[in-house]
C-alpha cells in the first residue's frame, strides 16, 4: 500500500466524523454519558474503600506481658510480631511513659510525679496495627499461644463489622461496576453498529467499485476509535474538574464527619479510571466498528 | 515471464476462445425460493459486443448481473468473466477482479456524502492512481459525460440524469473491459434515458464490451443490438439486432 493511500484512509476516517455529524454526536454523547456514570460510581466506590481502609488501619491490638518476662524477651517477641504478615506496624509503650501520658492527659502536668510508684508498672505493651483486619483472629490466636503474654486486648466486634462492611461494599461495587460496564459496552457497541449499518450501502458501493476490505474498513474503524476516544475523554475531563469541587462541598457540608472522611486525591483515582475509560471507549469503538463493517463486506 | 503474466496470458487466450463473458450451464438457486432464479443457461459474449438482457421481473436478469459481478456464486455451472472463473475467486481476489468491470445501477449508488469529483476519483483512489494523474483523469472523464462544470457539486443536488452520468464516469474512469449496466435508465425520463444510452453506445464503440439489463422496449427496439431475452430463469431467445419480446 502506498503511503498516500494510508494517509487518505486516515483522512477519510477523520472526515467521516464530520460528514456524519449527527451520528458522531449521538455516539459520542452515548459513550460519554455511559462512561461518566461509570466514572462517577468508580470514584465513589474508590473513596468508600479508602475510608474503610483508613478505619481498618486504626484498629489495633494491645499485647501485655507477664511481670517476670525480661526486657530482652519482650524485644524478641516484638520482633516476631513485626514479621507477621497480618501486621502493618508495631508500637512499643513503656509503662512509665504510659503513666506520664495518662496523668498529663487527665489531671494535668506533673500529676504523675506526685506518686512514689508507678501504678501502671508492668503494663508496658505493644500496640499492633493490622494490615488486614479480617486476619485479626489469626494473630490473636498466635499471640495467646505465647506463655509470656499475659493479655491480648482486641475488639472482635469492630474487626468483624469492618470486615463485613468491607466485603459487602466490595461485592456490591464489583457487581454494580460490572453491570455499568456491561451496559456501557452494550450501548456503545450498539451505537457504533447502528451508525455503520445505516451506511451499509456506502460500503457495498465501495466494494462494487473494487475497493479492498482494508480500504473500506480503515476509515470506519478509525472513525469508531475517534468517537470512542472523544466519548471517553469528555467524562474524564468532567470528573477531573468536578471532583475537587464536590469533595470540598461534602467536607464543608458535613464538617462533623470531616475527620472520618479521608478522600482520595483525583490523581489516585485517575491512575485506574483513565486507562479503564480509554480502553472501554477506544476498544469498543475499534472492535464494534471492525465487527460491524466486516458483516457488510461480504458483497 | 512472471507467473502473474503467464496467468494473464492464459486468461487472454480463454477470452479469445470462449468470449469475454462465458456462462456454462449455469444455475442459481436461492435457498428461500423453490424454483431456480437461473436454470441451466449458457451464454457467450465476445469482446466489444453490446448486449441487451431483457425480460420481465423475476426472469433472472438481475441475478445474472450479480453472478457477473461475483456478488453471487452459481450453484451449478461456471461463470467466466474476463477469463476469471468467478467460482474459483478467493475473497481477497474479488477487488482486483472488479476493477476490470464498470458497473452502473438504476439507483445510481453514489457516495452521497461526497461531491461529483470525489465520487469519480474514488474509483481511482482504490487502484492507487497518483494524485497528479487523478487530477487530469477526473476532469477528462467528467467532460466526456458532460459534467465538467459540476465537479464540485453535491451529488444529492443533481438531477437523476446527472447522477447517472456521474455513476457512468465512475464506472469508466479506470477503463474497464466490460461495462455492466443494471436498468441504467429505470429512474430517468425519456430524454435523459436516451442521452445515457447514447453515451453507453459511444463507450461501446471505443471498444468496451457492454451488457445492459433493461425492460424498456423503446430503447431495445431503437438501438438494434444483440438482445438476449430471459423468462423464468432461462434464455428464450438470443438474436443479433433483436427486438424486445413481450411475455404475452
Amino acid at each position: 500500500m502506498k503511503i498516500s493511500t494510508f494517509f487518505y484512509t486516515l483522512w477519510q476516517g477523520v472526515r467521516n466524523l464530520f460528514r456524519n455529524g449527527w451520528y458522531s454526536l449521538a455516539s459520542i454523547s452515548t459513550i460519554a454519558a455511559c462512561l461518566f456514570l461509570f466514572g462517577l460510581f468508580f470514584s465513589v466506590v474508590f473513596n468508600i474503600r479508602n475510608i474503610l481502609l483508613t478505619a481498618e488501619e486504626a484498629v489495633s491490638i494491645t499485647v501485655f506481658f507477664n511481670d517476670d518476662v525480661s526486657d530482652e524477651r519482650v524485644k524478641e517477641i516484638g520482633e516476631e510480631i513485626k514479621k507477621r504478615t497480618e501486621v502493618a506496624s508495631v508500637q512499643f509503650h513503656d509503662d512509665d511513659e504510659i503513666w506520664a501520658e495518662f496523668g498529663e492527659a487527665y489531671y494535668g502536668p506533673d500529676y504523675a510525679e506526685g506518686f512514689p510508684e508507678n501504678p501502671l508498672e508492668g503494663d508496658h505493651n505493644y500496640e499492633v496495627f493490622l494490615s488486614d483486619v479480617s486476619m485479626q483472629d489469626n494473630l490473636v490466636n498466635w499471640l495467646q499461644s505465647k506463655s509470656e503474654i499475659r493479655k491480648v486486648n482486641y475488639s472482635e466486634v469492630t474487626a468483624d463489622t469492618l470486615t463485613g462492611v468491607n466485603s459487602l461494599i466490595a461485592y456490591v461495587s464489583i457487581a454494580i461496576i460490572a453491570i455499568l460496564l456491561a451496559v456501557s459496552i452494550f450501548l456503545i457497541s450498539n451505537t457504533v453498529r447502528v451508525g455503520i449499518s445505516v451506511r451499509a450501502e456506502e460500503i457495498s458501493i465501495m466494494k462494487y467499485v473494487g475497493a479492498t476490505d482494508f480500504f473500506v474498513r480503515a476509515p470506519f474503524v478509525l472513525e469508531g476509535m475517534l468517537i470512542g476516544l472523544i466519548g471517553s475523554v469528555i467524562p474524564l475531563l468532567l470528573i477531573h474538574e468536578l471532583y475537587d469541587y464536590v469533595i470540598s462541598y461534602v467536607t464543608e457540608r458535613f464538617a462533623v464527619l470531616s475527620s472520618m472522611l479521608n478522600f482520595l486525591q483525583i490523581d489516585e483515582i485517575f491512575k485506574y479510571l483513565m486507562p479503564v475509560c480509554l480502553i472501554v471507549g477506544v476498544g469498543i469503538g475499534f472492535i464494534g466498528s471492525l465487527a460491524t463493517v466486516r458483516k457488510h463486506l461480504r458483497v | 515471464m512472471t507467473s502473474k503474466e503467464k496467468k494473464q496470458l492464459k486468461r487472454d487466450k480463454f477470452v479469445e476462445e470462449n468470449g469475454i463473458i462465458c456462462l456454462e450451464n449455469v444455475s442459481m438457486n436461492y435457498p428461500e425460493q423453490g424454483a431456480p432464479a437461473i436454470d441451466n443457461i449458457s451464454l457467450r459474449i465476445n469482446r466489444g459486443e453490446f448486449v441487451f438482457i431483457t425480460g420481465d421481473s423475476g426472469s433472472g436478469k438481475s441475478t445474472m448481473i450479480k453472478l457477473l459481478l461475483r456478488e453471487l456464486v452459481a450453484t451449478h455451472g461456471n461463470v467466466f468473466v474476463n477469463g476469471y472463473n468467478t467460482k474459483k475467486l478467493r475473497h481477497g481476489q474479488i477487488p482486483q477482479f472488479r476493477r476490470n468491470l464498470g458497473v452502473v445501477f438504476q439507483d445510481f449508488r453514489l457516495l452521497r456524502d461526497r461531491n461529483v469529483y470525489e465520487n469519480v476519483a474514488f474509483a481511482q483512489r482504490i487502484i492507487e492512481v497518483p494524485s497528479s494523474q487523478m487530477r487530469r483523469n477526473v476532469p477528462n472523464i467528467l467532460s466526456m459525460v458532460g459534467l465538467a462544470g459540476k465537479y464540485k457539486s453535491d451529488v444529492r443536488k443533481l438531477s437523476g440524469g446527472e447522477q447517472q452520468r456521474v455513476a457512468l464516469a465512475r464506472a469508466l474512469i479506470n477503463k474497464p473491459s466490460i461495462l455492466l449496466a443494471d436498468e441504467p435508465t429505470g429512474n430517468l425520463d425519456p430524454n435523459n434515458s436516451w442521452e445515457i444510452m447514447k453515451m453507453i453506445e459511444e463507450i461501446n464503440e471505443m471498444g468496451t464490451t457492454v451488457v445492459v439489463v433493461t425492460h424498456s422496449p423503446e430503447i431495445v427496439n431503437a438501438m438494434k443490438k444483440r438482445v438476449v431475452t430471459m423468462r423464468k430463469g432461462i434464455i428464450v431467445s438470443d438474436e443479433e439486432e433483436g427486438l424486445y419480446i413481450n411475455e404475452d
